[in-house]
């Protein structure tokens, strides 16, 4: 019994010296984005991986999660003759909820991985050692360029992912249910609210930040060898995954009550 | 009187996770003279050189170079301190995602804003001293070969003609040849450049070519530094084996608990 009692102690302190060491680690972070010098190499090479490169990935994840929510709302709605409102719930649950988080774990798939991978291939062959002699604070070169790039592009990402999705639900919705394609839309607009999309936007941003943060700090955590960072990146997939979900929630909350 | 060395270290101590890897190392490295240390695997050796730069803060002792204490300085004082020294690295540790040129001239653009057309020119300049084709400075290091990418890395380490010059077994990895190329390429440029030199090294014909001095470190203490040319009359069991290179000895026959602490690394 004292045993278990320990291990559930060792495993709340734990978790709470991991969480300390992740919140410094970003708030460090955080410091060296708004410290000069800018490496702005850098921070357009990672915009352009997370942001340009992501698109296919994201846009092929929303056009078919549009598909088949249109799909399935239908089947549900039609139970009690509500088949209009299928456009509305198609576009707020693709702005709301699917856009941010399908795009955000598909993200967190591509980018956390590579981050993870990356910055941990350099801390054991003693790249980020090298950095350090040669004057370059690893903080500011490779991990505040990473969280300001995914703080930047998920939104942007989310946004192309949002129409897509819509146009998916909206494709399925005239060529497949046989709705009116003026009608499809007015209704897809009808209720729409600016702060529909906006909720998606700031989950989005909190997204990138997560999986950038994760990426970056277990690759920067890395053990040693190739299993080092063979671990380094699936925790960081899993931890960004994890924090999506849970972050998901809470930013809905505090909007809700709003 | 006597001039005051370029570096001392004195009683420098750092244990990680209860492992005392180094355990009061003393040393002292005079103006424009290259010091080797050897070793066996695990004994400190690169735990030392990162203390050296800033790199790993020791748990106590001293650092001095040129008489200025260096341990307790702030980061911005060390990065200052850190541009009056090149190092290189046990596998290169090239960056992986930037051409040659860039790797060369890192420090002189990041840290001096040099422009690209200058710092491409510097890095052709720097890398044909080296007896490297000027058309590898647009090619990336996995293009490499281990012997030139050895090259590349000591042309980033001497390529802003640093005072003091860190070498971590630079011909590891590498034929007797390449290595030898290696061995002359780094004595030429400390000659040049008038630069005071460390390097780890288990390659004794390596140390025989490149060192005025020789220390051994063992168990975390140096066990014995002398000239090179003493070096096999030390008298030190321990330095006679490894020197010749012997199976049987002291240092195959440590005790378990020592060998483990030996192989404790940060």
């Amino acid at each position: 019994m004292q045993g278990f009692v320990q291990n559930i102690g060792r495993t709340a302190l734990d978790f709470l010296a991991t969480l300390g060491r992740i919140t410094l680690f970003s708030l460090t972070a955080i410091r060296w984005i708004f410290t000069p010098p800018y490496y702005w190499h850098q921070l357009l090479r990672q915009i352009l991986d997370i942001g340009y490169y992501s698109l296919p990935v994201v846009g092929l994840t929303t056009l078919f999660s549009g598909m088949v929510l249109a799909l399935q709302s239908y089947t549900g709605f039609a139970r009690f003759s509500a088949e209009d409102t299928v456009a509305t719930v198609v576009v707020l649950s693709v702005t709301r909820e699917l856009g941010p988080v399908l795009a955000g774990l598909m993200v967190a798939g591509r980018i956390g991985a590579s981050m993870a991978a990356e910055i941990g291939t350099m801390r054991v062959t003693d790249q980020i050692d090298a950095l350090d002699t040669l004057s370059t604070r690893p903080m500011q070169y490779l991990v505040a360029p990473r969280l300001l790039a995914g703080t930047i592009c998920l939104p942007f990402l989310v946004l192309v992912g949002d129409i897509i999705g819509v146009f998916g639900g909206y494709l399925v919705g005239v060529y497949r249910l046989g709705f009116n394609s003026s009608n499809y839309l007015a209704r897809t607009l009808q209720y729409l609210e600016v702060s529909d999309v906006t909720l998606g936007l700031v989950k989005a941003a909190v997204f990138g930040f997560l999986i950038a943060l994760m990426g970056c700090y277990h690759g920067y955590h890395s053990g040693r060898g190739a299993q080092g960072v063979g671990q380094a990146t699936t925790n960081a997939v899993v931890s960004a995954s994890i924090l999506i979900l849970i972050s998901n929630y809470v930013v809905t909350t505090i909007f809700f009550g709003g | 009187m006597l001039a005051t060395p370029k570096i001392e270290l004195l009683g420098v101590q750092k244990t990680f996770n209860g492992h005392h890897v180094l355990r009061g190392v003393d040393l002292s490295v005079a103006s424009q003279e290259s010091l080797v240390i050897i070793g066996t695997s695990g004994g400190g050796k690169s735990v030392l050189m990162k203390c050296l730069n800033g790199l790993i803060k020791p748990d106590s002792g001293s650092i001095k170079i040129d008489g200025q204490e260096i341990l307790g300085k702030g980061r911005a004082e060390l990065e200052n301190l850190r541009q009056r020294f090149g190092m290189t690295f046990q596998f290169g540790a090239l960056f992986d995602s930037l051409p040659i040129w860039q790797n060369v001239t890192f420090r002189l653009r990041h840290q001096r804003a040099l422009g690209r057309a200058a710092a491409r020119d510097i890095a052709a300049k720097t890398i044909t001293q080296l007896g490297l084709l000027e058309s590898v400075i647009d090619q990336y290091p996995a293009e490499l070969s281990g012997g030139m990418q050895k090259r590349v890395a000591l042309a980033r380490a001497i390529v802003d003609e640093p005072e003091i010059l860190l070498f971590d077994e630079p011909t590891s990895g590498l034929d007797p040849i390449t290595g030898g190329v290696i061995d002359r390429l780094i004595v030429n440029a400390r000659k040049r450049l008038g630069a005071t030199t460390i390097t780890i090294s288990h390659d004794m014909a390596s140390v025989r070519r490149i060192a005025d001095k020789v220390a051994m470190i063992h168990n975390g203490v140096i066990l014995w530094s002398g000239q090179a040319k003493d070096m096999d009359k030390s008298g030190v069991p321990e330095v006679h084996q490894f020197v010749h290179g012997l199976v049987e000895g002291p240092l195959t026959n440590e005790k378990p608990n020592q060998a483990s602490e030996n192989r404790a690394r940060p």
